[in-house]
């Protein structure tokens, strides 16, 4: 715990009261949680508990009826998602959201769209800046490579990697965005045990290099015990449980709803 | 054998991001520049370029335009004749309302006159997709068809609604023989290859083909669907808006609405679909394979020396065109740039098996 006082910053994200619903089905009801500087927060729950509603909410995919989101010191209600990318918010899916017909290498270039600034006719001519451009975000995409282990399928489409590797190449791809903020909708879904080894070493690997903020959605237990700081449970699209893994394993609601009906 | 990386080793990003990295790719396009600028244009006869390369390379240039649109940023558009039509009257307009303007600049205002409509009836991409698209596009090829028919502004109140104009002049020099008309239409297509390509391969590019594959991924990452699809609209509007001013004073000479109907859409989406989508190289040969193949078939039976009808000639050429459009999309939906590239592969090791 002492190593985690240190790491934190300052509050990087607050949910104030967030609710959501589709029609009459309420996916989220008045959650309020915060994230801080640097934190791995986990957010559990069982199937249709709202976590990646909760997500969708924090990066605008999906605008709450109620509730308000403070990032970095500003309120919002409404964001567009390019908005939020521009302010250093970037995510991965449940099932994979690559760009398929893409080699590894574009989708992961991609990821750097919002930093790339050459004008049209540039682009057209491939001259001056639209040529400077390619090769010095190459070369960062490079990095990102080389730290996720992937340089030899770097041309490769990704349509044809197998799925843990498909899983590995869109985490680069929202790393290429350099975020303050990654948002992690169930990296480890379908992956075999020695898979889950590497994404929780690459994810804590993140953390700790860059500094990044990381919220996760997960299912394996041992997984989200190890990785994070700290865990906000959700049932039936309300908090039920907010607290460091130690407390979580022990709250008798959490364990009720989640981990198995004590008796 | 002859063709394999096996040495050519990268040093720096730059010439690993060139177009042709491997260097046997550089000699082909090379001899396939000089076939076309030096070789060509000393064998060919004037029938040759008149029913063949001139019609194929314009073709090639609005099929690349589309395969921007529809094979890169997966946006399916019907309206390929209507923005040729644009591009064609608009550029006569120009052409006759501002005396003494350079026809390339034109063609060119042509082409940007298809971009603002095209940015304009590209505006329902953003509500809706693929099929429902198509039809929302197909509506602009017939509000083209009786714009062009009905309002005798834009054809400059000739009686018969149809436009007959000279041969391009560029500061004197005639475009008037097939050999110019030729080289003139061959510049224009290596141009805007060159173009299309690198646009699909920098930032634009990327933009487009994320939006084509998964566009709320692309929108999280920070592109703006609104950007990315009117701009591939806008630039694939250009292209065909400047291959229909072409088509029209080039290739046609003189022409009537008729020329740009729904036909023309649709040749140009199976040259794009049978050529390959996404792939530029896929344009040039699909339009080179539609264009070409019922000229092939109609002579086939001639050069095989059996006697028929005129008529049944016609119908069979019809029957053999699309049995083999089908044939073709089931054996390699991907397209010719599909089978040209298994064909590259191959090439690595051919004569050798090993």
């Amino acid at each position: 715990m002492n190593d985690n006082d240190r790491k934190l910053g300052p509050t990087l994200l607050k949910a104030d009261n967030i609710s959501l619903a589709f029609g009459g089905v309420k996916a989220l009801t008045d959650i309020s949680f915060e994230v801080k500087e640097r934190e791995v927060l986990a957010i559990i729950g069982p199937n249709g508990a709202g976590k990646s509603s909760m997500l969708n909410v924090i990066n605008g995919v999906y605008h709450p009826n109620a509730g308000s989101v403070t990032y970095k010191g500003t309120v919002r209600q409404q964001m567009k998602p390019h908005e939020a990318a521009k302010q250093g918010i970037a995510r991965t899916f449940q099932n994979i959201a690559l760009f398929k017909g893409m080699s590894v290498l574009d989708n992961i270039m991609t990821g750097r769209t919002l930093k790339m600034s050459a004008g049209f006719l540039a682009q057209c001519l491939y001259v001056g800046r639209a040529r400077n451009e390619e090769i010095e975000h190459r070369k960062k995409v490079e990095e990102i490579i080389d730290f996720l282990q992937i340089q030899s399928i770097r041309k490769t489409p990704v349509g044809r990697l197998p799925y843990g590797l498909q899983k590995r190449v869109e985490l680069g791809r929202a790393l290429a965005a350099e975020p303050t903020l990654l948002l992690l909708d169930e990296p480890m879904a379908g992956m075999n045990i020695e898979e889950k080894e590497d994404m929780s070493r690459f994810i804590l690997d993140v953390n700790d290099e860059f500094g990044t903020t990381i919220v996760l959605i997960e299912h394996d237990m041992g997984v989200v015990m190890d990785l994070s700081d700290r865990i906000v449970v959700l049932d039936y699209g309300k908090k039920i449980g907010d607290g460091t893994p130690a407390e979580i394993r022990n709250n008798k609601e959490v364990i009720d709803a989640y981990l198995g009906v004590s008796d | 054998m002859f063709y394999r990386e096996a040495g050519q080793f990268k040093t720096s990003y730059k010439a690993d991001q060139a177009v042709f990295p491997i260097f046997q790719d550089k000699v082909f396009v090379a001899i396939w520049l000089l076939i076309g600028f030096v070789v060509i244009p000393m064998l060919a006869n004037e029938y040759v370029f008149r029913a063949i390369f001139i019609p194929v390379i314009i073709m090639a240039l609005a099929a690349i335009g589309l395969n921007l649109l529809v094979g890169y940023c997966g946006q399916v558009s019907l309206g390929s004749g209507a923005f040729m039509a644009v591009g064609a009257y608009a550029a006569y307009n120009f052409m006759i309302r501002i005396p003494d303007l350079n026809p390339l600049i034109c063609f060119l205002l042509g082409g940007l006159s298809a971009t603002v409509v095209g940015v304009i009836f590209g505006i329902p991409s953003l509500r809706i997709k693929g099929f429902y698209l198509a039809v929302a596009t197909l509506a602009l090829q017939f509000f083209t068809d009786w714009t062009f028919s009905r309002i005798d502004w834009f054809t400059n109140y000739t009686p018969s609604g149809s436009i007959a104009v000279q041969p391009v002049a560029v500061w004197g020099f005639v475009f008037d023989s097939p050999i110019r008309k030729y080289l003139l239409c061959l510049t224009v297509l290596v141009i805007f290859t060159i173009i299309a390509k690198n646009l699909v391969r920098g930032r634009i590019g990327r933009a487009w083909m994320a939006t084509r594959d998964m566009d709320v991924a692309a929108e999280i990452i920070g592109i703006r669907p609104i950007f990315a699809k009117l701009s591939a609209f806008a630039v694939s509007s250009f292209f065909i808006g400047v291959a229909g001013a072409l088509w029209a004073f080039v290739h046609l000479g003189s022409w009537e609405p008729l020329a740009f109907d729904i036909n023309l859409s649709f040749s140009i989406l199976f040259m794009v679909i049978i050529g390959g989508l996404g792939s530029i190289v896929g344009g040039m040969l699909g339009a080179a394979f539609i264009t070409l193949l019922p000229l092939f078939l109609n002579q086939l039976p001639i050069w095989l020396g059996i006697n028929m009808s005129t008529a049944m000639v016609s119908h069979l050429e019809y029957m053999i065109f699309g049995a083999l459009i089908i044939f073709f999309l089931a054996v390699e939906p991907l397209g010719l740039a599909r089978i040209w590239q298994i064909t590259k592969e191959k090439l690595r090791l051919w004569p050798f098996p090993h």
